[in-house]
């Protein structure tokens, strides 16, 4: 209890008027809980780490932590980390989305993110539905389950996040579960040290809307659900087809090493000067001069 | 760039606004490609690197803005350009900067509109869409140039109006005038203005983000220097955070709106021509304002008292020269690109002092001085 005491008082918002806006058993405040663990572990200041987040209930999350903290407009949260972090490179950039945030709205943001490979670490909290506005179906909804705007039931596939990650040409992909809390701080300990653009799902629970328009019980039994489908990625391998139904992989999915877009300008800005003081010393000024 | 004498260029109207956002410390661009802008983007591309800036072209006009925010909130003086139908992508990223008093510069180069309506030809129709085109009431700065020595000096301008009220400040440029090229005279660099955001200077444990100290501006600290504090589009306190309190909101939403209204006089921006004795006034702005210029001096030729006000601030509408000059002349004539969009403003603000004459031409080509002309022979009849 003190060590959980220390970092509330250290990473709180003193001056923020709580209570937060999460509903009882929903698993963003676990996620949280490892994001602070995490960043505490690895010991980043807090004036050099940027919370950027999206709209909706993880939304939220920036306004409770004593970082640099910005709430964007709805699925573009890595289009303002992307300027952050190439303005002033030095910051530790973290942007908080939640999958219909992040996989809807803000798709196309996130595959140019992930093939551009900036040096961002991005964090999707999948619930598998719309939160905040009352549980309607997300691109990470699995078909067949129910929601506000599936008049039977949801006939879309999902989006597997972290596969299309890999496939955007992510260099570091990894998923976790609010269940499993201690993997899920070290995976963000990984993922934020990880140079390069990283990706991190994870699979939490809604009680409010997702768990109990389909049924799934309280927010300890979903976990429950959570501990018995997720299978360590090492293991994974190893299934058949059939073993792997009903559940999925967690750990880390790719770790990879590629150029970087912030590297890659600053040899073009190396050259790019070199180029101008050749210029400056052959014509005395810049070219458009009469 | 000696910066002692003046010094002669051969400019395109796209160029300038490059030159004059450079010359304003723009070091942070992120846009998307689009007719007739591109040429702004592909400047930005070429120079940004050797003078230590960032560029980046973005998926789209909406992750555009997001950088160029982004950029602004980590303390680079930011911009992005882009033509009609990318410019109403950008409105909602536009409402945040409003809402999050965040200082950036959007150039419009319109055209013919609307969707992808007429991409190489000039048009004025996307005036109204400045000023209202985001959800919700908020104030916004508005500015169109109309010739190339304008973009230059525009773009300076937009810049010190965004530091200085922490907003976003639209440039209205047009086909025509971010195509032509011109010779121009560049003022010395000691005779540019340039305005920063005010910083705060007190410790950051006493620093609250958007207390304003009587000044309507809050002091702006950037991501990183030690100011940790919260930045939101939704309406929040003094303190950066979501609040619903009436009284609250109240005094948010009034101080936006006045921290525009009340520095009225500074940011309203005019050239006046021949007005001392004008019986007929042309209002015009952007490329229309040059065909105005040459009728009114062919005019004069002919003995007719005529004049022209050229809007150089579009919004907050410059009124107190409109109605100076409704009073004092018969008839004006606001000749425009589209259906009579700043020909409201003229008669909001006229409130049937005078004439109000209209031309409005929306075939994808220019209005002409001869047409010009004809109608104010016409007004005379």
């Amino acid at each position: 209890m003190k060590d959980i005491t220390k970092l509330i008082h250290q990473y709180l918002r003193h001056d923020k008027k709580f209570p937060h806006v999460w509903c009882p058993g929903c698993g963003n405040g676990i996620v949280l809980g490892a994001l602070i663990r995490a960043i505490d572990h690895l010991e980043y200041s807090k004036d050099e780490i940027v919370l950027v987040s999206g709209i909706g209930c993880s939304g939220r999350m920036s306004v409770y932590v004593d970082f640099n903290t910005l709430h964007t407009t709805h699925g573009r949260a890595l289009t303002f980390a992307t300027g952050i972090k190439m303005a002033k490179p030095d910051l530790k950039v973290i942007v908080i989305m939640g999958d219909g945030d992040a996989l809807a709205i803000g798709g196309n943001h996130f595959i140019h993110a992930a093939r551009r490979n900036i040096n961002l670490t991005a964090l999707i909290i999948n619930n598998s539905i719309f939160g905040m506005t009352g549980g309607q179906h997300s691109p990470a909804t699995p078909y067949g389950k129910m929601a506000t705007t599936t008049a039977l039931y949801n006939i879309e596939p999902a989006f597997n996040i972290a596969e299309l990650a890999v496939t955007a040409g992510a260099v570091f992909v990894a998923r976790g579960t609010a269940y499993h809390a201690d993997l899920l701080h070290k995976l963000i300990e990984k993922a934020l040290h990880k140079n390069g653009f990283s990706l991190l799902e994870i699979i939490t629970q809604c009680p409010t809307f997702y768990g109990r328009k389909n049924r799934m019980g309280t927010a300890v039994e979903m976990m429950e659900w959570q501990r018995d489908s997720a299978v360590p990625v090492e293991k994974w391998e190893g299934l058949s087809p059939e073993e792997r139904e009903g559940k999925f992989s967690i750990g880390v999915l790719m770790d990879k090493e590629a150029p970087g877009f912030l590297e890659e300008y600053e040899k073009v800005k190396a050259q790019a000067k070199r180029i101008a003081s050749l210029n400056a010393t052959e014509k005395g000024d810049h070219g458009s001069q009469i | 760039m000696n910066r002692h004498k003046p010094q002669r260029v051969f400019w395109q109207g796209n160029e300038a606004i490059v030159e004059g956002a450079l010359a304003a410390g723009c070091r942070f661009y992120a846009g998307y490609p689009i007719t007739p802008a591109t040429e702004i983007m592909e400047m930005m591309a070429q120079k940004m690197p050797a003078l230590d800036g960032a560029f980046i072209q973005m998926e789209d006009e909406i992750a555009s803005l997001g950088a160029v925010i982004g950029a602004s909130l980590a303390g680079v003086k930011a911009m992005t350009a882009t033509s009609g139908p990318g410019f109403s992508l950008m409105q909602e990223n536009l409402g945040f900067a409003c809402v999050a008093e965040v200082p950036c510069v959007v150039v419009n180069v319109m055209r013919g509109g609307p969707s992808t309506g007429l991409p190489t030809s000039p048009a004025q129709g996307d005036v109204l869409q400045a000023r209202w085109g985001t959800h919700g009431d908020h104030p916004i700065i508005v500015l169109a140039p109309s010739t190339t020595l304008d973009c230059y000096l525009v773009t300076l301008q937009a810049f010190n109006f965004s530091e200085k009220y922490r907003t976003p400040v639209i440039i209205l440029s047009d086909e025509v005038v971010s195509h032509t090229r011109e010779v121009l005279t560049l003022p010395r660099g000691d005779e540019l203005p340039m305005i920063e955001r005010i910083r705060p200077t007190v410790p950051p444990e006493w620093f609250v983000p958007f207390e304003t100290q009587g000044r309507l501006v809050p002091a702006m600290s950037s991501f990183g220097d030690g100011y940790r504090y919260h930045v939101t589009g939704l309406i929040h306190d003094v303190r950066g955070f979501p609040t619903n309190r009436p009284d609250e909101v109240f005094a948010f939403q009034k101080r936006l709106q006045e921290k525009i209204s009340e520095h009225y006089t500074d940011i309203q921006w005019v050239e006046p021509f021949y007005l001392e004795d004008a019986e007929q006034v042309i209002i015009a702005y952007g490329s229309v304002a040059r065909s105005a210029l040459h009728a009114v001096r062919q005019a004069r030729e002919m003995g007719l008292k005529a004049g022209l006000l050229k809007l150089l601030t579009l919004f907050p509408f410059p009124r107190a020269a409109v109605e100076k000059a409704a009073i004092a002349c018969q008839s004006l004539l606001v000749p425009e690109m589209n259906w009579g969009q700043i020909s409201r403003e003229v008669k909001r603000v006229n409130r049937g002092r005078c004439r109000v004459v209209t031309l409005n031409k929306f075939d994808g080509t220019l209005i002409t001085p001869k047409e010009i002309l004809k109608k104010m022979m016409q007004d005379q009849n």
